[in-house]
């Protein structure tokens, strides 16, 4: 029979295997959905059966379905089991299932906390090899902190082949577990020594790893690193060690000196690409004067990798970079692309004042034979963006720049118009020398605007007549032939033009008209200015009649007041004065960031009431309208209105003289243009003259090229004057010491502009703080790895050895608190109130215990926990019989202990924890720890695991739990009990035993807290009498909240919905930083964080039956205001006084 | 670090993948999909190092195969392009004439080379009889 069954599972067992499932697959390319489906059903079939090689055989077909991205999340606990055997061949499946379908959130890894301990200490090698690979896949911070020691002791196994894995996983258990660093670190250490390579290499790689975090740290161990560099032969340790390196030289720079040596040597011995590479990125980061040119060389084989390099040696070495300006140039024919924009980067960083022109001539040159407009667009990006670094530090000669982005204008099919445009605008406002220059080109692309409008697409190239027609309006006075210009500017053509560009011109014909007429205000011949008028009045109204409502309001506008003057001029009063008057004054750029920095001057308070503020009852009514309630500010409201006249006045006068020497403070004063003349500006300086014996204004005909001549006679004839004067200087100093003039190429610092310019710097207001910005970035997963190793060992920092937590010395929960760091817990508080709560039912003296856990990482506390539990099963024996001599001694003292945890949802896939109620026991002798645990499923059950720890020395059967059901909490008995028999508990304690159980409740409404009483009656077994033990449950309505993730713009529009209802509640005296403060209340009453701005958050959470709880926490000094919304008033208002009563207990 | 390893075929098929960092099974097929089309549209002269997103996709084909690894930033692309050929020719000593098939009806197996040549997304070990030893000695327990 037994033999029967076996063979018939064996049967089934070859049923279908992976190899079956992949030609299945294979066969079925029509409908593989439909196959696969089938297959999945079979193997949720095959996994119910007890054959572990059955099931083994479907997981391993799970691992490949997985692999092809279907969803196999449901049959975690089968791969569990499946981990579980005690046969490596399934043992293995196992694991590499885990490995593959497991991540940090995965509820059931807290059962595996065991099971993976003792395949650690493992006799087999392989069993301990599949464990921690399969643990570097889906370490947990709980599993990290309670394997680290297990982890480490195998770091020292006599086998390489583990100790070598044992190395490297730690890494992993360092960033899930950072305490563990500096206890582990002696070890890690030791292990660069290994006999084994392999063993060495791990340690190499993590420490490489480790480096990148803080290398000041690993200093100390250059030497033995500059061991193994010499020694090693494997050329993928030796690029890790170099990398290293890397990280530590800039740290100490005579290490630099002493590897110089042996990279070279490896450079020039080693026939592998990658460790030549390796070597030539460390060569350049670090600050070696080595051969770079030879090296650049020989990787040009491998370009991009070359160019790679390049970018790094340009930071440190431009020089050098620059020699090969060719070669990069060359790049830009290659056919690939990521190797020409790469190389287009290294442009970017290698020009300086003396090689733009050139430069930007070849690009110039690979714009006109570029194909395709993506890579064309690039390139003129590139362009502008090379001229216009660093506030146009490189170029020398604006005329020149001007001229490039004219021609620019003449690609065909550019998207960057816009771009030019704005360049355009940016330097003929900022660089006052080059307007006269930049007008008169402007009014000739004007003049050939025909020539642009031939790509009418938004942001096409006609973008830059918007530009052009401002440059020529706003700067009209440099206007050689204004009339010209404006005849230009009024043709019928520009009607076709986008209408903000049509604003534009007719704003800035206004512009020029006024100038005109300002021109020809002092000729005694009115007729020039009056046909002026005339122009403009025959030409406008075909601007009155524009669909863009913006040019039709301008134009009309514009046409009334040139009829109004014509009027005038007919009477021969002179206007011109007033009309320019019109559009006096600078505009000055504004940097983007100045609005920010505006500080608020000493004793203005921003948030204080101007008038008195209205009565309550008046922001009462208000308070609908807003999203959450307004905060009364009844802390800053009368001070500060009562400033004496004096104080006034000194404040006015110190206003007044400090706008005076604002130069760029705008007075209502028409005199505000002089004021701005008055500084110290372009005026003043001469500007010196160039013969231009080019015709430059011919349009159609690129005339940057005659810049870079021009600009190169210029130099050479500095460079000669200058070696006249140093010639001087040297004579006069010849008698002197003799001291070297370097003479040589000439350096940046030679090439002297061709105008002096003065680039008129963004305004930014007075006292702009600096700003502020945080290079950190707080996401970096290796943050935490930033710890000082240099630092003795404290005792506290040992490893976690197993130990039963839960049943630990009271202060056990706080040391937690610490080493999580991110969890704050409050058993303390808790137990007070525990206290409170207990002095009113005048229940008799006892202690009570209780610990939360805290929720986030959801999976980490839980398997915490769980795994407290398990090891208190198994190995907690030391502990209890300290726990029993203590109660000898207390002998009719009571304990007893709670223990909370959120439990996981096993449906939904949410992490939702739950319930935060509270157990309260009284106990006669035996049982005395009791655990609760609190968990929750669907809409309106409960889900409450209890864990009965028996801490007499007695055994204990025949436990039953029962609890006095209320209208609205029913415990869910089997069917066909009563409905007050007890449930029994299924399994029995042996002394110092614990154990756990779950009980579902029913709850209706969830809107109100209650407690339930509940007794536990069991046999102790030696004296055979029955013993009970009354308790309370306490079902907060935190405990209802399941922590669920929202989105800011969910959030919003769940507030904009207005169907929740609000309520508030004001905390004095919470003496916390801002984060603790949301963490707690995260923590506590299951919120999370869905955005925080400074000392504001707003948090939401979701209750099991799916109301919306949304927060907004605000804090100030002392104050905490939490305005709350929630669809449920009355759940609101009981969870508002939940998290007021945690915070009163601060 | 690398970040995943992955081999598919010309169609876009995955016939093997591993994570070293934690993805979402939904963001797995995505970005294999990307990362694949990306790889498959580089001409044979075009250099194998492509910058994906925020990391690094270095990748080498092997006839209808392709295998793909994502890095970070701070790891030696050239390294790893000689690991990935050291891996093949690994498969090639286990398999005689490594093939797509092989592969495919070996998922395992290949996962046994690959754990013993990456683990924690860090190269471990890579010489080819010392990555084989575990795995010949679990064939021989399964055999007996």
């Amino acid at each position: 029979m037994a033999l029967k069954i076996v063979k018939g599972s064996i049967d089934r067992m070859f049923d279908k295997n992976l190899q079956d499932l992949v030609r299945g697959i294979r066969n079925h390319k029509e409908d593989e959905a439909k196959y696969i489906s089938t297959c999945i059903d079979e193997i949720k079939q095959e996994l119910k059966q007890d054959n572990i090689a059955v099931k083994a055989n479907a997981v391993c077909k799970l691992t490949y379905l997985q692999m092809l991205g279907y969803d196999v999340s449901w049959a975690a606990f089968n791969i569990v089991e499946v981990m579980s055997s005690s046969k490596f061949t399934y043992k293995r499946i196992g694991y590499l299932a885990a490995s593959q379908c497991f991540h940090e959130n995965t509820d059931v890894i807290m059962l595996t906390t065991n099971q993976i301990r003792k395949d650690l200490s493992s006799p087999n090698q392989y069993d301990t090899g599949v464990a921690l690979t399969g643990l570097s896949c889906f370490v947990t911070p709980d599993l990290a902190r309670d394997l680290a020691n297990d982890i480490m002791t195998l770091m020292s196994h006599t086998k390489p082949y583990i100790r070598k894995k044992a190395v490297l996983i730690m890494y992993k258990v360092f960033l899930k577990y950072p305490e563990s660093l500096r206890p582990a670190f002696p070890r890690l250490k030791e292990k660069l020594e290994d006999p084994d390579p392999g063993v060495q290499s791990a340690a190499v790689n993590v420490i490489c790893e480790l480096a990148r975090r803080n290398p000041k740290n690993y200093l100390s161990l250059a030497p033995l690193f500059f061991k193994l560099m010499t020694s090693s032969t494997n050329n993928w340790v030796l690029i890790k060690i170099i990398k290293l390196f890397g990280a530590l030289t800039p740290l100490e720079p005579r290490l630099g000196k002493k590897l110089i040596e042996p990279l070279t040597n490896l450079i020039h011995s080693t026939s592998a690409m990658s460790l030549l590479y390796e070597c030539v990125n460390t060569v350049i980061a670090g600050q070696y004067s080595c051969s770079v040119g030879s090296v650049c060389l020989r990787i040009s084989v491998v370009k991009y990798l070359g160019l790679l390099a390049m970018s790094k040696i340009l930071k440190t070495h431009p020089k050098s970079v620059q020699s090969h300006k060719d070669l990069i140039l060359q790049c830009l024919d290659d056919k690939d692309e990521s190797i020409r924009l790469r190389a287009l980067d290294l442009l970017y960083g290698m020009v300086s004042k003396k090689n733009l022109m050139e430069i930007v001539k070849k690009l110039m040159i690979h714009v006109d034979k570029a194909e395709g407009t993506t890579y064309r667009d690039e390139l003129l990006t590139k362009i502008i963006d090379i001229c216009s670094q660093s506030n146009y530090q490189y170029i020398t000669n604006f005329e020149w720049y001007i001229s490039i982005l004219v021609e620019l204008t003449r690609l065909e099919g550019t998207r960057h118009g816009h771009l030019i445009a704005s360049q355009m605008l940016d330097v003929a406002i900022r660089v006052k020398a080059i307007r006269a220059f930049a007008v008169a080109q402007m009014a000739t692309l004007l003049d050939n605007a025909h020539l642009l409008t031939g790509n009418m697409q938004r942001n096409g190239i006609c973008e830059v007549l918007y530009a052009a027609a401002w440059i020529c309006g706003e700067f009209s006075e440099h206007l050689e032939n204004p009339v010209q210009t404006l005849e230009a500017m009024l043709r019928p053509k520009v009607a076709t033009l986008p209408g903000h560009i049509q604003a534009v011109y007719v704003q800035n014909a206004a512009k020029l008209f006024a100038t005109i007429l300002k021109n020809q205000e002092g000729n005694t011949d009115s007729t020039a200015a009056q046909e002026t008028s005339q122009l403009m009045i025959d030409r406008l109204p075909l601007f009155v009649q524009s669909a863009n409502l913006e040019v039709q309001e301008r134009a009309s506008c514009i046409l009334q007041l040139v009829k109004y003057i014509q009027k005038l001029q007919q009477k021969d009063v002179e206007v011109a004065e007033e009309v320019s008057a019109l559009f006096a004054g600078e505009l000055n750029p504004v940097a983007p960031k100045a609005q920010k920095k505006v500080p608020v001057p000493e004793g203005l308070d921003l948030d204080a009431w101007i008038n008195e503020p209205p009565s309550e009852s008046e922001s009462e009514d208000e308070q609908p309208k807003a999203i959450f309630t307004k905060e009364e500010p009844k802390h800053s409201r009368p001070r500060h209105t009562e400033v004496d006249e004096k104080e006034l006045a000194r404040r006015r006068e110190a206003r007044k003289q400090e706008q005076a020497n604002n130069p760029f403070y705008i007075k209502a004063s028409p005199s505000s243009q002089k004021v701005y003349q008055e500084t110290p500006g372009v005026e003043h300086i001469p500007v010196v003259q160039i013969d231009l014996s080019v015709p430059l204004k011919v349009p159609g005909l690129p005339m940057s090229d005659q810049y870079v001549k021009l600009e190169e006679e210029r130099r050479q004839k500095e460079r000669a004057e200058k070696k006249k004067k140093e010639k001087k200087k040297r004579k006069e100093k010849r008698s002197g010491r003799g001291k070297k003039h370097d003479s040589g190429p000439e350096s940046e610092e030679d090439i002297t502009p061709a105008h002096v310019v003065d680039i008129v710097t963004e305004e930014m207001p007075e006292n702009a703080l600096p700003s502020d910005d945080d290079d950190k970035d707080p996401n970096d997963p290796h943050k935490a790895l930033d710890i000082d190793l240099d630092k003795p060992l404290a005792d506290s920092e040992k490893l976690p050895v197993r130990s039963h937590r839960a049943a630990g010395a009271p202060k056990s929960p706080a040391e937690d608190g610490e080493a999580e760091n991110a969890t704050p817990q409050e058993p303390k508080k808790k137990s007070s109130k525990e206290k409170r709560d207990k002095k009113k039912d005048k229940e008799r003296d006892r202690k009570v215990r209780l610990r939360c856990w805290k929720h986030s990482p959801p999976s980490g506390r839980k398997s915490d926990s769980r795994s407290a539990q398990s090891e208190g099963r198994t190995k907690s024996s030391k502990h209890k019989k300290k726990k029993q001599k203590k109660e000898k001694e207390e002998k009719e003292k009571k304990k007893k202990k709670k223990h909370h945890h959120h439990h996981h949802h096993s449906d939904g896939g949410g992490e939702e924890s739950v319930q935060n109620g509270t157990v309260e026991e009284e106990e006669p002798l035996p049982v005395s720890v009791c655990d609760i645990q609190g968990n929750l499923q669907d809409g309106s059950q409960v889900v409450v695991s209890v864990i009965f720890e028996n801490k007499s020395d007695s055994f204990l059967k025949s436990m039953e739990f029962n609890v006095l059901d209320s209208l609205n909490s029913k415990l869910q008995r089997p069917e066909g009990s009563g409905p007050h028999d007890g449930l029994t508990v299924p399994f029995q304690l042996p002394p110092g035993v614990s154990n756990e159980a779950r009980f579902v409740f029913t709850v209706q409404s969830i809107v109100m807290p209650q407690k339930l009483k509940g007794t536990l009656t069991f046999i102790v077994k030696d004296s055979s009498t029955h013993e009970k033990l009354d308790f309370k449950l306490h079902f907060t309505c935190t405990s209802y909240l399941i922590t669920t993730p929202c989105y800011s713009d969910a959030f919003a529009k769940l507030l904009e919905s207005g169907d929740l209802k609000s309520s508030s509640v004001r905390l004095e005296g919470v003496n916390m930083p801002f984060h603790h403060l949301l963490a707690r209340i995260c923590f506590h009453h299951h919120f999370s964080v869905v955005e925080r701005i400074d000392s504001c958050a707003s948090m939401y959470s979701r209750s099991i039956q799916g109301h919306h709880v949304c927060l907004l926490v605000k804090t100030s000094g002392q104050t905490v205001s939490i305005d709350a919304k929630c669809d449920e008033p009355t759940l609101l208002g009981n969870v508002l006084d939940e998290i007021k009563q945690t915070f009163s207990q601060c | 670090m690398i970040k995943f390893v992955l081999m598919v075929n010309r169609q876009g098929q995955t016939r093997l993948s591993r994570y070293y960092h934690s993805v979402e099974l939904s963001r797995r097929a995505a970005l294999e999909a990307d990362v694949v089309r990306y790889c498959l549209s580089r001409k044979k002269d075009q250099c194998s190092f492509v910058e994906y997103k925020d990391f690094k996709v270095v990748y080498r084909q092997y006839a209808a195969l392709y295998i793909v690894v994502g890095i970070t930033d701070s790891e030696n692309e050239l390294s790893i392009y000689e690991l990935v050929h050291n891996f093949v020719e690994v498969l090639d000593k286990y398999f005689s004439r490594v093939s797509e098939l092989d592969i495919m009806f070996n998922l395992d197996r290949v996962h046994i080379i690959l754990d013993e040549m990456i683990q924690n997304g860090h190269i471990v070990e890579t010489n080819k009889s010392r990555i084989l030893a575990p795995l010949t000695a679990i064939d021989k327990m399964v055999e007996s």
